[in-house]
């Protein structure tokens, strides 16, 4: 199967039964699956007028008790960003899949871009800290949705999941594990009475435990600041104790949720760092480059945000240089050059999406770094 | 956390069980037309005998907004214009769930136009309270897609050069099961038509035109807010009978008030359910209390 049909069962195995969304290339697919299957479940799939109403939708959904998603590309993740806001604020579970092509604007539909990491960390407006994924393949595409929907219901957020059009439009195998063997977590729910029950206070990890519509709480959820008892608390100190909430949920688990796939670091000179398709072009260069015997290794990012920031600064100083492989101009490697700090020279491969990176133009990056060049 | 002093040996209001006493006093100007709206509704929730916990208030961005942060049920304060889909959603989770939105003129019909047109044509299963206030009070009082041609707001200084929408006519033109209109004047009419827009099964939707006196009122030299809210009232005119389309809205001319929509159409989940019943289990397998996990 490809890649967006992947994102669609790795959803259901894990407990969607939700989807509002609206049709966008190169996303198009995981909205046609849903269509498909939900019903088989007992499952809902509604066409929403546009990106912003989907999204509200899934908040909606959420509240209601049902697992749910959207998926989209990038003029529809722009529209998103407004309640993506709204589900960090109130605290909402929920995945957003972007299925990334090139832009700005319409930009190239068909063709593959990563150029929307930075948006998924910083579109909405105000600070917050997110959890967003990159799968490879298909194969990743499952997996990592089941983990999206996990890590959502557990730290309380949208996740956002970053594939583009080369892993959502590719067929390959794709090993649906049985019912036992997938890992489900659900949300945490109130164990104290109505009276006692603050819908915002949380447990010694950080986490509220949720109450449902419907379960007998009556709840009060607002997009303004609040308090513990979601009541709107409209100063600074309310904003401080809120956010400071919001993002160390997230900051002090980040060991919880960071995930890396690391090849041949142990010795390696030249380090690639890549995450997505670039990941896979990265691959075939950095094996290319130790037939040539070049020591070259590979990070993968499996979660690109929060961002591996130990990792990178742990291997910096015994690398003779570090390579950000990505389909943009240059976004993940800011972060990269932050984290490495001067300890060694960093550099970029990529482009500005519209077709993938040749191995080859990586391999002459890592040849000329192990030549001490960058 | 706000802290209030519990104020003692004060007997409790009839409407305390449905109110979050504990947020009271509300934010709204004296004079404005919300809190009729609000009592209006509450009363008509209680006259259903529905259970409290069955019920749920979905509201948008503004002064209306907030009457979902006062209501004891569970409530949800979502961004401006957007509460039509997230109720949408909320509703196909849960169809169990009344659900009631309640906004401003500004907030279901600007920002939020296209999600009122689309939710009332899929015949959403919910309720919808929009309180015309003929401005954006929020912010404190400009053009909105409701301001009468010619009247004065913070961005229309010389009259505003727009001609305003007619929502009850919109609404009905979009499919909505239930259409009326009242001023907020007319208590007992508004009530009843609350009461029969919540009992009705399918999109229904009650517009209430109320005074805004801090802003719309004071711009436009109407007086005091009993002096609007009998402004309103003279120029109301009752016309049940109706096609939607002649229901005037025109503060200079006439208001026309009454019920001018009661029909039966197919729910969004009855259609759903029709297409897909060759292969739809039970809804309740949606659930996650009916699914594995820990």
């Amino acid at each position: 199967m490809n890649g967006d049909e992947a994102c669609c069962e790795g959803a259901l195995a894990v407990g969607c039964r939700f989807f509002a969304g609206y049709p966008i290339t190169p996303a198009t697919e995981i909205a046609e699956a849903m269509s498909r299957r939900l019903p088989q479940l007992g499952g809902i799939y509604i066409q929403m007028e546009d990106e912003i109403a989907s999204m509200a939708a899934i908040l909606g959904a959420s509240w209601g008790g049902v697992k749910s998603m959207t998926s989209t590309s990038g003029p529809g993740f722009s529209l998103m960003m407004e309640n993506i806001g709204l589900g960090i604020c109130t605290e909402t579970p929920c995945v957003v899949c972007n299925v990334q092509r090139a832009g700005p604007s319409t930009g190239l539909p068909t063709a593959a871009g990563q150029g929307d990491m930075m948006q998924a960390r910083w579109g909405s407006h105000g600070h917050y800290e997110i959890i967003a994924l990159s799968p490879s393949s298909p194969q990743e595409m499952f997996d990592m949705t089941i983990r999206a929907f996990n890590l959502s219901e557990y730290y309380r957020l949208p996740v956002i999941i970053l594939a583009d059009e080369v892993v959502g439009h590719m067929n390959e195998r794709v090993i649906i594990p049985r019912e036992d063997d997938i890992e489900i977590i659900n949300r945490r729910k109130p164990t104290v009475s109505r009276e006692d029950y603050l819908p915002y206070e949380a447990d010694a990890d950080g986490i509220s435990p949720m109450a449902n519509c419907g379960d007998g709480y009556r709840i009060h959820v607002t997009g303004l600041t609040h308090d513990e008892r979601g009541y709107p608390a409209m100063n600074a100190k309310a904003q401080e104790q809120m956010v400071t909430r919001l993002v160390g949920k997230i900051r002090n688990n980040r060991d919880k949720i960071i995930s890396t796939k690391n090849f041949y670091l142990d010795d390696a000179e030249v380090v690639v760092v890549s995450y997505g398709i670039s990941a896979r072009s990265s691959m075939k260069a950095v094996r290319d480059a130790r037939a040539e015997g070049i020591k070259a290794g590979l990070i993968k990012l499996e979660t690109i945000w929060p961002f591996p920031e130990e990792l990178i600064r742990s291997i910096a100083p015994q690398a003779k240089a570090m390579i950000m492989a990505e389909l943009n101009g240059g976004q993940m490697v800011l972060e990269m050059e932050r984290c490495v700090g001067g300890a060694c020279p960093v550099s970029l491969v990529g482009n500005y999406g519209g077709a993938i990176l040749h191995p080859n133009l990586i391999l002459g990056a890592i040849s000329k770094a192990a030549r001490g060049k960058t | 956390m706000t802290t209030s002093k519990p104020v003692k040996n004060i007997p409790s209001h009839p409407m305390d069980s449905l109110l979050r006493t504990e947020r009271i006093p509300h934010i709204w100007c004296p004079g404005c037309g919300i809190g009729t709206v609000f009592s209006a509704v509450i009363a008509a929730i209680k006259n259903t005998g529905w259970d409290p916990n069955s019920i749920a208030m979905v509201s948008g961005i503004g002064c209306t907004g907030r009457m979902a942060g006062y209501i004891k049920l569970d409530s949800f304060h979502t961004t401006h214009g957007r509460s039509l889909p997230f109720a949408t959603g909320l509703k196909l989770a849960r169809p169990q769930t009344k659900v009631i939105v309640v906004s401003g003129d500004g907030d279901l019909f600007a920002i939020g136009g296209n999600h009122f047109i689309h939710a009332a044509r899929r015949n959403m299963d919910m309720t919808v309270i929009c309180v015309n206030n003929l401005n954006y009070g929020m912010t404190g009082g400009q053009q909105a897609p409701s301001t009468p041609l010619g009247a004065k707001t913070t961005t229309s200084v010389s009259g505003s050069p727009e001609e305003p929408f007619n929502f009850s006519y919109l609404a009905s033109a979009c499919g909505a099961t239930y259409v009326a209109r009242w001023t907020a004047m007319q208590v007992r009419s508004l009530r009843s038509s609350i009461s029969e827009a919540l009992e009705k099964r399918g999109f229904s939707f009650v517009e209430v035109i109320t005074p805004c006196p801090s802003s719309f009122g004071r711009r436009n030299r109407m007086g005091s807010a009993l002096e609007m809210l009998k402004f309103y009232h003279g120029r109301s005119v009752i016309r049940g009978d109706i096609d939607p389309k002649d229901a005037a809205m025109d503060i200079d001319k006439e208001i026309v008030v009454g019920k001018f929509v009661d029909i039966e159409r197919p729910t969004f989940l009855d259609h759903y359910e029709k297409f897909n019943r060759p292969q739809m289990p039970q809804w309740r397998s949606m659930h996650p209390d009916n699914q594995k996990g820990r």
